[in-house]
């Protein structure tokens, strides 16, 4: 508004009037249009929202004072998610009578049991301690993870750790003689720490009570069976000739596939599960079948052909086959034990025990690396029958165990001859690659520095386990997801045949039924019969009746 | 993952028991960078490694200004000297499709014995040769195939700007734990199939700057990912169980993610008989 007329340019005051710029323009009532539309556009902006109750005004102001605090880079690309920033802190009260609950995540209680593992346990004296420092069965499983890093494989160092000291309270729980950290199996859920132990001569608990309950409930079903039978006594249905094959005992815990007891747990920090012996059915079908792990022990496993038990059988049974397909050791690390009589009876061979060689020469990396035969399997083979000594399920004696052959040979004949698989201690060279991939991979560990160099081994046919050989240290470990491989792709087991019915005996053969002349002519020839039987009857009432007049 | 954090990366990844050895990932941090500057990368991922019969490949990726656009691969043997692998073409993904078995480990070696349609048999017949496919042309179309099927992201770790290219998303802060359990917070890194095909209903929940990919909820088969929490509930880890090795990890509430194979490329075709 021009409260001073327009200055002319030699007047006083010249250039310091603009319209409407004037120090005093706010305390003039302002009816122009300008200030109005300004004063217009102002309410406008500081219009809240019907739905969150904030204003444009405010929240343009507060995200600028955000911007020249923060100062970001490019701020122009970003001021949306700045923008968006702002209102999320709105709905923030920081000053609030209600305050939200602590939230207790999962991980603060995984945390904690972490944690536990770190604590000395209660009422350690020195006694203790001095214990601890003499034999222990812990193994250095951090030794081993260096020696296998060096490969690239291996978990990180903290769970290797945390690994470390759920093996130490294994062994502080039960009464074992050797332990081992076998590897880890990846599962859907969750994933299996699996621990290799063996216990004390004569601490290991039998388990009769399981054998028990298996007995009573045969004789229940044989009880059940007598009474149909009884019942049914006057026309029974053919009996089925079907006889199942009998089961094959399992092996001796100590012994055979059996040798090694297992304990598995989900993750470090919970407690560990022993798992149960394996039995042969068991191993046998785990050949046929594919399937991932859960992650919990109780698990069923469903499958064609079903498999008898559930996840923590098929674990044990995968266990069983990994051990017996990939463990192995240096040539001359272990040795046979010295027996007398031994070479009269078996040829030098079916030995399921050895002993570790105190002259043992450990051989450089690079032979170690170029031929597989300075390596030896230390485990015994599984054979077809799903056991580690074959067994003649219908004999009763009790035979002495010989040699057995490589199971992946040609199969046998359906008469129960003897399998033979190789012996103890055979060199790897004799391992059979799948088509044209040889069964192990050997690699040392880098190429850059050989003095220090580790000699690894791959297996091709359980991806995932591996060994290591330095010096004289050595060990096996398996990752993976546990199961075997196959450049085929799996092809479930086909159902049996359908089983042929019951015999045909002339007792149950229908017989056919009658034509139409047939049947006329049996009808009439009925007639006839019936015809002469009235005609002799009249004559002999006839007769009787003459008798008894004559009377 | 990104090739800046890989030591931390490989911790985090290393729940299935494979990774790298110290000499491999010592050397990897400075050729890494050499790859970046020889070939103008603006990132560098390393992608994995792919166990051969003999010998192993180290693939890593570039990318460029855009994410999205087709990424350069590289392999090494040694993880000291990268060669550059040629685009993958469709063709080479049909032809290797038909191949079985381990990679070799070398990258010359020829499969033989590979069934083509008749019409390339006969342009192919003509020069007198026999169908081939080398080693390297299989590496490619197996990376390209593992990238397009399994390479997963966070959703929100990528946004599409409105001229199309992707970026990282700067306002990322990570998944938190409810959502990073679920499959739907994951996305494939890869050219969206099923974007269309969804309702008209749960289009209009989509925010277009965030979520232009597929997510995993609908891979067909289902369960073919374990989502597990490791290391004590702090890290959310993804494996594949269609291409067994491909883990991918992250932190939740971090930046951190991201996503590695080690393994021996092989598909798991016994998948639905596993589950």
């Amino acid at each position: 508004e021009r409260a001073h007329g327009p200055y002319q340019p030699r007047e006083p005051g010249y250039g310091l009037h603009q319209p409407g710029h004037s120090p005093y323009d706010d305390q003039i009532p302002d009816p122009e249009s300008r200030m109005l539309a300004i004063q217009n556009a102002k309410a406008y902006l500081l219009k809240s929202s019907t739905t969150s109750g904030l204003n444009l005004y405010d929240h343009l102001a507060n995200m600028l004072t955000k911007i020249l605090d923060e100062q970001p880079t490019n701020a122009v690309d970003i001021i949306e998610n700045i923008s968006k920033d702002v209102k999320w802190a709105q709905f923030q009260k920081k000053m609030d009578t209600l305050r939200d609950e602590h939230e207790i995540l999962p991980t603060f209680e995984a945390a904690e049991k972490r944690k536990a593992l770190f604590l000395k346990a209660n009422g350690e004296g020195d006694e203790e301690l001095e214990e601890e420092i003499g034999e222990t069965p812990l193994p250095n499983v951090m030794e081993t993870a260096f020696y296998f890093e060096q490969a690239g494989v291996g978990l990180s160092k903290d769970e290797s750790y945390h690994i470390f000291l759920a093996l130490k309270k294994l062994i502080s729980v039960q009464p074992i003689q050797t332990c081992r950290f076998w590897g880890k199996i990846l599962g859907l859920e969750m994933n299996y720490i699996i621990a290799e132990v063996q216990y004390h001569e004569g601490e290991e608990e039998e388990e009769t009570e399981e054998e028990e309950v298996i007995e009573e409930g045969g004789k229940r079903r044989g009880e059940v069976e007598d009474e149909d039978e009884e019942k049914e006594k006057e026309d029974e249905p053919p009996k089925s000739t079907y006889k199942p094959p009998p089961v094959i005992p399992k092996e001796e815990n100590g012994t055979g596939a059996n040798k090694y007891v297992y304990f598995v747990c989900n993750e470090p920090g919970k407690p560990w599960v022993k798992l149960p012996p394996v039995t042969p059915a068991q191993i046998v079908c785990a050949r046929k079948i594919k399937k991932f792990f859960t992650g919990r022990l109780d698990a069923p496993v469903v499958s064609f052909p079903p498999f008898p038990g559930n996840e923590a059988n098929y674990l044990r049974a995968q266990i069983a086959r990994i051990s017996a397909g990939t463990h192995i050791s240096p040539i001359g690390f272990y040795q046979f034990a010295e027996e007398e009589g031994d070479e009269e009876e078996e040829g030098g061979g079916g030995r399921d025990t050895y002993e570790e060689n105190p002259d043992f020469q450990p051989l450089s990396v690079v032979e170690m690396v170029d031929s597989l035969s300075t390596w030896v399997h230390h485990i015994q083979n599984i054979l077809k029958q799903g056991r580690c000594v074959w067994l003649n399920p219908f004999q009763k004696s009790e035979e002495e165990e010989e040699d057995e052959d490589e199971e992946e040979k040609a199969e046998e004949p359906d008469e129960l001859q003897q399998e033979i698989g190789p012996p103890l201690l055979t060199p790897l060279s004799e391992d059979e690659g799948i088509q044209n991939i040889p069964a192990w991979t050997a690699q040392p560990s880098t190429n850059l520095i050989p003095q220090y160099a580790v000699a690894i081994l791959q297996s091709n046919r359980w991806p995932g386990a591996y060994a290591f050989a330095s010096g004289r240290k050595f060990d096996n470990i398996y990752f993976g997801w546990g199961h075997k491989y196959s450049p085929e792709n799996h092809t479930p087991a086909l159902p049996p045949p359908v089983q042929a019915e019951y015999p045909s005996v002339p007792e149950i053969t229908e017989t056919r039924d009658p034509t139409l002349e047939e049947e006329l002519a049996f009808k009439a020839a009925k007639e006839e019969a019936l015809a002469a039987a009235e005609e002799e009857d009249d004559e002999e009432d006839v007769e009787d009746d003459e008798e008894e007049d004559d009377d | 993952m990104e090739a800046a954090l890989l030591p931390a990366a490989l911790e985090l990844a290393a729940g299935g028991g494979a990774g790298l050895s110290p000499e491999k990932r010592a050397v990897l941090g400075a050729s890494l960078l050499l790859l970046q500057r020889d070939y103008r990368f603006e990132r560098v991922w390393f992608w994995g490694c792919i166990q051969g019969v003999r010998g192993a490949y180290y693939i890593a990726e570039g990318l460029g200004p855009d994410r999205a656009a087709p990424r350069s691969r590289l392999y090494s043997l040694n993880c000291v000297e990268w060669s550059l692998l040629p685009p993958a073409t469709e063709e080479m993904v049909a032809q290797a499709e038909q191949l079985k078995g381990r990679f070799q480990g070398d990258p010359s070696f020829e499969y033989e014995h590979i069934e083509i349609n008749a019409e390339d048999a006969e342009r192919l017949f003509e020069d007198g040769k026999e169908p081939t496919i080398k080693e390297e042309a299989r590496l490619v179309a197996t990376i390209e195939q593992i990238d397009r099927a399994v390479g997963i992201i966070p959703r929100g770790a990528f946004v599409k700007t409105p001229l199309g290219s992707v970026h990282e998303n700067r306002s990322f802060e990570g998944l938190s734990l409810t959502e990073a359990k679920k499959l739907s917070s994951y996305f494939h890194f890869t050219e969206p199939f099923n974007l269309k095909n969804k309702t008209l209903l749960e289009k209009a929940d989509l925010d277009p700057s965030t979520d232009f990919l597929d997510s995993l909820e609908h891979d067909i088969p289902q369960g073919s990912w374990t989502v597990q929490l490791e290391k004590g509930d702090t890290v959310v880890v993804l494996r594949s169980l269609l291409w067994l090795g491909l883990t991918f990890y992250h932190v939740p509430m971090t930046k951190q993610y991201g996503y590695v194979y080690f393994g021996t490329g092989e598909k798991n075709f016994d998948l639905p008989f596993m589950l």
